[in-house]
């Protein structure tokens, strides 16, 4: 019994943990725009199919996985400089029907550059499993735990310690401000969406030799990252991996332990549940401000 | 007369509501020129176009000799254009520590030394440099404002209502610190409802009425002006 119940608990962490990544990069961009960008899965779905044909093309992966990333860094600036920025003094919900938009069309794109095939990489070091009490887990494990431990690391860094961290958070908090310090609150714009992209693609390369990748696989990611972001708290980076371990671990123990074939809407259920008796998230602070 | 800052002409909107029409006024070097009128008038949109944060739909805004009216607003603060914007605006989960470092964002160096004059300036911050900004009373935070304006080494600092809702006492020290950083040298454009201590301080004032510049002159003879005296000073 204990034995299974790490085995579910190994595989939700490690799935849990993509989902935070995704949602740390939905909390990046709702902070610094009040935007849920729902094109957030299709960085990680160009994350990972383009390092399958890099891969396929003969690129060792630590040539192609780093690519695969930047191509979609600079999807992402190139998504907030052509359709975000153009039009930023639309309302939010407007902002938001656009980044639908996007993932429309860059799935399209998708199709038609890449294919409507399922892929996968080969893991990074083999597949012989790692056993631990009875329970046995992947190596890749390791990796996505390893890798979203040092990104979390690095964003904390970042935004505790650099300067131009701080003035992320601080257009973030109050952008009227933020522009009379002299921050060029639309570059900082930019490198949230940059960011946001770096992180959901990362998730993408290191997520697909376990559960594959296709055109649209970044659907079902970005939905379950915006789930974990609601769960923990929307705007909350903390909240974000809390909610994205929740729900990763809580997904694995329901598809064990009671069907498989509800664990996609025991995200759903999380959720409900989430705003119906706690609207601010696990994490989230109650909204309280001095005036 | 040398000016520092030369606005000619300019007006500005929201949506299809003006604003601001047809406003010109001056600051020369050294000087601390008010703008005082009641609330609506139209004061706060016109620093903001001064800073770039609200665009201006015609006249021309120049700064030091050169066009500024097509500027970001950093460019602008690169520029020495400083602003304490209305209702304090300090980044509020960030500390006092960190709101100064962003409000010396635009220089690489000198930052230190910033930091200490600010906390010579208002000591209080000293004790809570570690605390949020948000934690901070109205007056502190206010005093946050001005020194991270400061921290920008502003060739113009503009000032948005440095007295809204502070007690006599607290607003008193505020006016003696803008008292002080005008003995220093410092340009100031100040905007103020609390027209009495405005003029008491300022060299040159203008009188702003429905986005509009009804009347100028020197602070004193203003404050002696019958139509001032009636309409803003409560006599």
């Amino acid at each position: 019994m204990l034995s299974t119940i790490l085995q579910f608990l190994f595989s939700g962490l490690t799935v849990g943990a993509i989902y935070a990544l995704v949602a740390l990069g939905f909390t990046l961009i709702y902070n610094a725009s009040h935007v849920i960008n729902f094109a957030q899965g299709e960085f990680v779905m160009i994350g990972g199919m383009a390092t399958v044909y890099l891969v396929d093309a003969g690129a060792p992966i630590w040539v192609a996985a780093p690519a695969a990333i930047l191509l979609a860094v600079a999807v992402g600036v190139a998504l907030e400089r052509l359709a975000i920025a153009p039009a930023r003094d639309a309302s939010v919900v407007a902002l938001i029907v656009i980044t639908i938009g996007a993932s429309i069309f860059l799935r399209g794109v998708a199709q038609v550059v890449w294919d409507r095939n399922f892929h996968t990489l080969a893991p990074f070091s083999g597949d012989e499993p790692i056993r631990v009490m009875g329970a046995s887990f992947l190596p890749q494990s390791l990796w996505v735990l390893g890798v979203s431990l040092l990104a979390v690391l690095a964003l904390a860094w970042f935004f505790g310690r650099t300067v131009l961290g701080k003035a992320v958070l601080a257009t973030a908090n109050n952008r009227l401000a933020a522009q009379l310090v002299g921050i060029e609150t639309r570059a900082v714009m930019t490198l949230c969406f940059a960011l946001s992209a770096f992180l959901g693609a990362m998730g993408g390369v290191l997520v697909t030799p376990i559960t594959l990748t296709s055109y649209d696989a970044g659907v079902m990611l970005g939905l379950k990252g915006f789930c974990a972001a609601i769960l923990g708290g929307m705007g909350s980076g903390v909240g974000a991996i809390v909610g994205g371990l929740v729900l990763g671990v809580a997904e694995a123990m329901g598809a064990g332990f009671v069907s498989s074939a509800y664990k996609d809407a025991l995200a759903f259920v999380l959720i409900l549940l989430v705003l119906c008796f706690r609207p601010s998230g696990l994490v989230g602070a109650r909204a309280s401000e001095r005036v | 007369m040398s000016r520092l800052l030369e606005v000619e002409g300019l007006a500005a909107q929201y949506g299809r509501v003006a604003a601001l029409h047809d406003v010109s006024l001056a600051v020369a070097p050294g000087q601390l020129v008010a703008l005082v009128g009641s609330n609506g008038a139209g004061k706060t949109t016109l620093l903001r176009a001064i800073s770039g944060v609200r665009p201006a739909s015609a006249g021309r805004i120049a700064f030091d000799g050169s066009d500024i009216t097509g500027l970001t607003p950093a460019r602008r603060v690169r520029l020495g254009i400083v602003q304490v914007p209305e209702g304090r605006q300090v980044f509020a989960p960030l500390s006092v520590e960190d709101n100064l470092i962003l409000g010396g964002y635009t220089r690489r160096a000198g930052i230190e030394e910033g930091i200490a004059r600010a906390f010579r300036m208002f000591p209080v911050l000293a004790e809570k440099r570690r605390l949020p900004a948000g934690a901070l009373s109205g007056g502190q935070q206010q005093m946050l404002a001005l020194a991270r304006a400061l921290m920008a080494a502003p060739r113009l600092l503009l000032l948005d209502e440095p007295s809204m809702g502070l007690a006599p006492l607290l607003t008193a020290e505020i006016f003696a610190a803008i008292a002080a950083l005008k003995r220093a040298g410092t340009t100031i454009l100040l905007v103020e409802q609390n027209a009495t201590q405005a003029l008491r301080v300022a060299d040159y004032a203008y009188v702003m009425e429905t986005g509009r510049i009804v009347l100028e002159g020197p602070g004193a003879e203003l404050a002696r002006n019958e139509k001032v005296k009636a309409a803003y000073l409560g006599m």
